[in-house]
C-alpha cells in the first residue's frame, strides 16, 4: 500500500487512551502541602526545636523507604510523597521536647515495619504515623508525655512544662481547666490558635482547618469520615461529658482539643486505611469518635484519637466489604428477591 | 426545560470536539479497493456469496445472513472480487473478508424505492432492515432488525435516539443530527412504528446546540418525538446511563434495555434505516470522524464500509510527524491499530490519531491506594478498587461476586485513577477467566 512506507510505529494499548491528571505523587505532596500551616504554627508556638523534630522525622522516614526499598532491588518511591507524609504526620503528632532517637525510632516503626513490610502504599492495614507514635508512646510513656508551654516566639527557651488540656481535664474537671486559662473565651482562643500544650502539630486548630479546607477542595478528602467524626465526638462530649449528669457537657473544648482535628481531618482520612465506600466511611468515622470519647472519657489515657484510629484501621477492609455502594440497576433485583 | 436529564456519577474528561465539530461531513474518495469483513456485528458471521473473479455492483450482498442473530454483507463499490482470506480488523482480530478491487464505475444494483413507506407494515419494516444489512452503528454493531424484535413478553413502549456522543473527540452523530435532522427524524418514526411505540426520544448532550437546535425543529410538528439535552458527561451515552437519564428508568442487572420497555438506536443507526426502508439502500457508508493532533486535517467523512483506514487518513492530509496511536472509535473506549490497513466497518465511529504530546503511557502503575475515586464514577455503582485487586491478585470468583460481569468497559475507573491502573485490562482479564 501507499501509506506503508510512512506509517510510524504505532503503540497499542488498552483503553480508554486517554487518562485524568491526577497522580499520587500530586495528592500526598498536595497533603504534605496542606500540612504547612500547622507546621508553621508547630515552629511559631515551639521554636526551632519544632522544626528539628518534625525534620528528623520527615529525613529518617524518606531515608528507611529509599535504603529499604534500594536494598531489596526494588524501585524507590520516595518521590511519591508518602513517606515524606508519614514522617511529617510523626513529627506532628510528637512532644516538642523529645531526644533524637525517639523520630528515629518511631521513623522506623512506621516505616518499615508498619508500611514496607506489609507490602508497600496501598497494603498497609494501619495507618503507618500513628503505629509509630503508638510504638514510641508505649515504649517511651515518660518521655511521649513531657509537654513544653507554648513560647509563642519562634525561638528556643528552656521552655516550662505544664500538662495538656485533656490532662487537665482529665485530672481536676472543666473548671480547672477555665482557671488555667483565665475564663471560657480565653479558653476556647487559645484552643483555636493553638497556644497550649500538645503535640507539634495537633494545637492549631485554625492552621489544621485551612489545610483541611485545602484538602477539601481538592476533592482529596470528603467530609465523610471528618463530619462523622467530630459530631460523635461532640455529641458524645455533651451527652456523656458533663460534671453534672446527661446533657451538661461542653462539646468545643473536646472538638477543639487533644489531637482531634489532625485525626480526623488528615490521619483518619488516610485512603489506605480507612474504608474507600462513602457510607463505609460514615460509619468509620462514627466508630472512631464513640471510641475517642470512650478513652477521653473512662479510659486511663486523657487523649484516644491514636487509639480510635487505629482500632478503626482494623475495621475498614471489614466495612467495605459490607456496605456496598448502590449498584446501578439492583433495585428491581431486590424487590424480586423479597417475593 | 429547567433540568437537563442525567445519570449519577460519571467522568468530565476533556473532549476536543473543537477539531472536528465545525466540519461538514465530506463525501470520501472512490476508494481503489475495499475489504469487507463477513463479521462486523455481534451475532453469527456473514457466509460469503461471492467467489474470486465475481464482477459486484454497489449495494450488492456479497455475504448472506447466517442465523436469527447474523446481518448480511454488501459492497460498497463496483468492481472484482480479487481476494478472500483472513485479514486484520480493528478489534485486533484476523477476520474473512471479501477483497473487492474497484472498476472505479462504481455502478450500483437497482435499489427497491419505497417512496410511500408510511403504508409498510412493522414486519414490512424489520425485513427491510435487516435486509439492508443494518447493525447498530454506535458501536457496539448489534443487529438492528434482532433489537426491533424482541420477544412478545416483553412490551417495549419507548425508543430512544442515542445522539449523546459522549465520547471525546468523536463529531460524527453531531454533524449527522446538525446536517441531516430530518432524515433521522423519519427514521425514529419507522422504528417506532416497527416496534408499534407512540413514544419518541432523542437525547443530544448539551455541547452540540446546533444539533439540538436543528433536531427540535425537525421535530416541530410532531407531537410523539421529544428533544432531550443531556448533560455533558461521560458515558452519558450509553444505553442503561441514557434510558436512566431520559426515563428515570433503570436496565436491570444483567438485565436489557427491553427489560424496561426501552429500545435505544443511534442516530447512525436511524438515518440508516430511513434509507434502507425509503430508498431501499443498504448500509454501504456511514459518517466517521477522523481527528485528533496526530492528523493534519480532521475531518467528518461520509466513508464507504471496507475502505482502508490509511486510504481515510491520506484524504485527511495524513498523519502528522510524531502520531504515536491510531485508535478505531473514541478515546475511552476504543481500540488502539498496530496497522492502518484495517477497513472502515459499520461500528466504525471514528478514526482518531493521537500526537506523542497526547499520548499517555498505561505502562507503569503502582498499587491500588483506595483512594475510592474510582466508586464515586463508576456509572454502575460498582467498585472497580476492589475488582481490579481480584483479578490481579487471580480471586476471579470473588470479582464475579462482586458483580463483575455488569462492568461495560467504559474506563471511567482508569480514567481517574491516580495510580494509573490498567482497570479495563483488569477487568476484562477477570472476565475471561470466569463464567458469567
Amino acid at each position: 500500500m501507499a501509506t506503508e512506507a510512512k506509517t510510524p510505529e504505532l503503540i497499542v494499548s488498552v483503553s480508554p487512551h486517554v487518562r485524568g491528571d491526577e497522580t499520587v505523587g500530586r495528592i500526598m505532596w498536595t497533603v504534605n502541602l496542606s500540612l504547612l500551616p500547622a507546621f508553621i504554627m508547630s515552629v511559631y508556638y515551639f521554636g526551632p526545636l519544632a522544626a528539628y523534630v518534625t525534620g528528623l522525622c520527615i529525613v529518617t522516614s524518606v531515608l528507611f523507604e529509599h535504603f529499604y526499598q534500594v536494598s531489596l532491588k526494588k524501585k524507590s518511591t520516595i518521590g511519591d510523597g508518602s513517606a515524606f507524609l508519614t514522617g511529617l504526620l510523626l513529627g506532628l503528632n510528637l512532644p516538642p521536647s523529645v531526644p533524637f532517637y525517639i523520630p528515629v525510632v518511631g521513623s522506623l516503626v512506621a516505616i518499615i515495619i508498619t508500611k514496607l513490610l506489609f507490602g508497600g502504599l496501598g497494603y498497609n492495614i494501619f495507618n503507618p504515623a500513628l503505629i509509630g507514635r503508638a510504638f514510641l508512646l508505649i515504649s517511651f510513656p515518660k518521655l511521649m508525655t513531657i509537654w513544653s508551654e507554648p513560647t509563642a516566639q519562634f525561638v528556643a527557651l528552656d521552655a516550662k512544662t505544664t500538662a495538656t488540656p485533656l490532662g487537665i481535664l482529665k485530672e481536676g474537671g472543666i473548671a480547672k481547666l477555665v482557671e488555667v486559662f483565665g475564663d471560657k473565651t480565653d479558653l476556647y482562643m487559645n484552643l483555636l490558635m493553638g497556644s497550649r500544650a500538645g503535640s507539634l502539630g495537633e494545637t492549631s486548630v485554625i492552621a489544621l482547618l485551612i489545610g483541611a479546607a485545602l484538602l477539601m477542595y481538592r476533592g482529596y478528602i470528603t467530609w465523610h469520615i471528618p463530619f462523622s467524626f467530630l459530631a460523635t465526638v461532640g455529641v458524645m462530649a455533651w451527652a456523656l461529658g458533663g460534671d453534672s449528669g446527661f446533657f451538661t457537657g461542653d462539646p468545643l473544648i473536646h472538638l477543639l482539643s487533644g489531637g482531634l482535628i489532625l485525626g480526623a481531618f488528615f490521619m483518619a482520612t488516610d485512603y489506605v486505611t480507612c474504608p474507600s465506600i462513602r457510607k463505609g466511611q460514615i460509619i468509620f468515622g462514627i466508630g472512631c469518635g464513640a471510641i475517642t470519647m470512650m478513652i477521653r472519657l473512662k479510659g486511663g489515657f486523657p487523649e484516644g484519637v491514636m487509639f480510635a484510629i487505629l482500632l478503626m484501621n482494623c475495621f475498614a477492609p471489614l466495612i467495605d466489604r459490607s456496605v456496598k455502594a448502590r449498584m446501578f440497576g439492583a433495585i428491581k433485583e431486590k424487590k424480586e428477591q423479597k417475593k | 426545560m429547567s433540568k437537563t436529564a442525567t445519570f449519577e456519577r460519571g467522568i468530565h474528561p476533556k473532549y476536543h470536539k473543537e477539531l472536528a465539530s465545525e466540519k461538514s461531513i465530506a463525501r470520501a474518495a472512490l476508494p481503489d479497493r475495499i475489504v469487507v469483513p463477513v463479521s462486523q456485528h455481534i451475532g453469527a458471521p456473514a457466509k460469503p456469496e461471492v467467489v474470486i473473479g465475481d464482477e459486484v455492483k454497489r449495494g450488492q450482498v456479497i455475504g448472506s445472513t447466517t442465523g436469527f442473530v447474523s446481518s448480511p454483507i454488501h459492497s460498497s463499490i463496483s468492481g472484482k472480487v480479487i481476494a478472500i482470506a483472513d485479514f486484520p480488523t480493528s478489534v485486533g482480530k484476523m477476520v474473512q473478508s471479501i477483497v473487492i478491487e474497484s472498476d472505479g464505475k462504481d455502478e450500483p444494483v437497482v435499489f427497491n424505492e419505497n417512496p410511500d413507506y408510511a403504508g409498510l407494515s412493522p414486519d414490512d419494516i424489520k425485513t427491510l432492515i435487516k435486509d439492508a444489512g443494518i447493525v447498530g452503528m454506535g458501536g457496539a454493531a448489534f443487529p438492528t432488525n434482532v433489537k426491533l424484535s424482541p420477544p412478545k413478553e416483553k412490551r417495549i413502549d419507548t425508543v430512544i435516539i442515542n445522539g449523546a456522543e459522549c465520547e471525546p473527540y468523536l463529531t460524527a452523530d453531531h454533524r449527522l443530527m446538525a446536517e441531516h435532522p430530518k432524515e433521522v427524524v423519519e427514521g425514529l418514526k419507522i422504528i417506532m412504528k416497527s416496534l408499534g411505540v407512540k413514544e419518541g426520544h432523542i437525547g443530544i448532550e448539551e455541547n452540540k446546540p446546533d444539533a439540538i437546535e436543528a433536531m427540535r425543529s425537525a421535530v416541530a410538528c410532531e407531537t410523539d418525538i421529544k428533544i432531550w439535552p443531556l448533560e455533558v458527561k461521560y458515558p452519558q451515552g450509553a444505553e442503561k446511563m441514557l434510558i436512566r437519564a431520559i426515563k428515570g428508568r433503570e436496565v436491570p442487572s444483567k438485565g436489557l434495555p427491553m427489560d424496561v420497555g426501552a429500545v435505544v438506536q443511534n442516530v447512525g443507526t436511524a438515518l440508516a434505516v430511513y434509507e434502507a426502508v425509503r430508498f431501499g439502500k443498504p448500509l454501504i457508508e456511514r459518517v466517521v470522524t477522523i481527528t485528533g493532533t496526530g492528523i493534519k486535517e480532521p475531518a467528518n467523512m461520509m466513508v464507504r464500509i471496507g475502505t482502508l483506514m490509511s486510504d481515510v487518513i491520506e484524504q485527511c492530509g495524513g498523519l502528522v510527524e510524531g502520531a504515536v496511536k491510531v485508535i478505531s472509535g473514541g478515546p475511552m473506549m476504543g481500540f488502539a491499530q498496530w496497522t492502518l490497513d484495517v477497513p472502515v466497518v459499520k461500528g466504525t465511529s471514528g478514526i482518531l490519531v493521537m500526537a506523542h504530546d497526547e499520548y499517555v503511557s498505561s505502562d507503569e502503575y503502582s498499587a491500588c491506594i483506595r483512594c475510592g475515586s474510582c466508586i464515586d464514577v463508576c456509572p454502575m455503582g460498582l467498585n472497580p478498587s476492589i475488582l481490579s485487586i481480584y483479578a490481579e491478585k487471580g480471586f476471579f470468583e470473588d470479582a464475579k461476586e462482586n458483580n463483575l460481569f455488569d462492568c461495560f468497559e467504559c474506563g471511567s475507573c482508569a480514567y481517574v485513577c491516580p495510580a494509573k491502573r490498567p482497570m479495563v485490562q483488569f477487568m476484562r482479564l477477570a472476565k475471561s477467566q470466569v463464567k458469567p
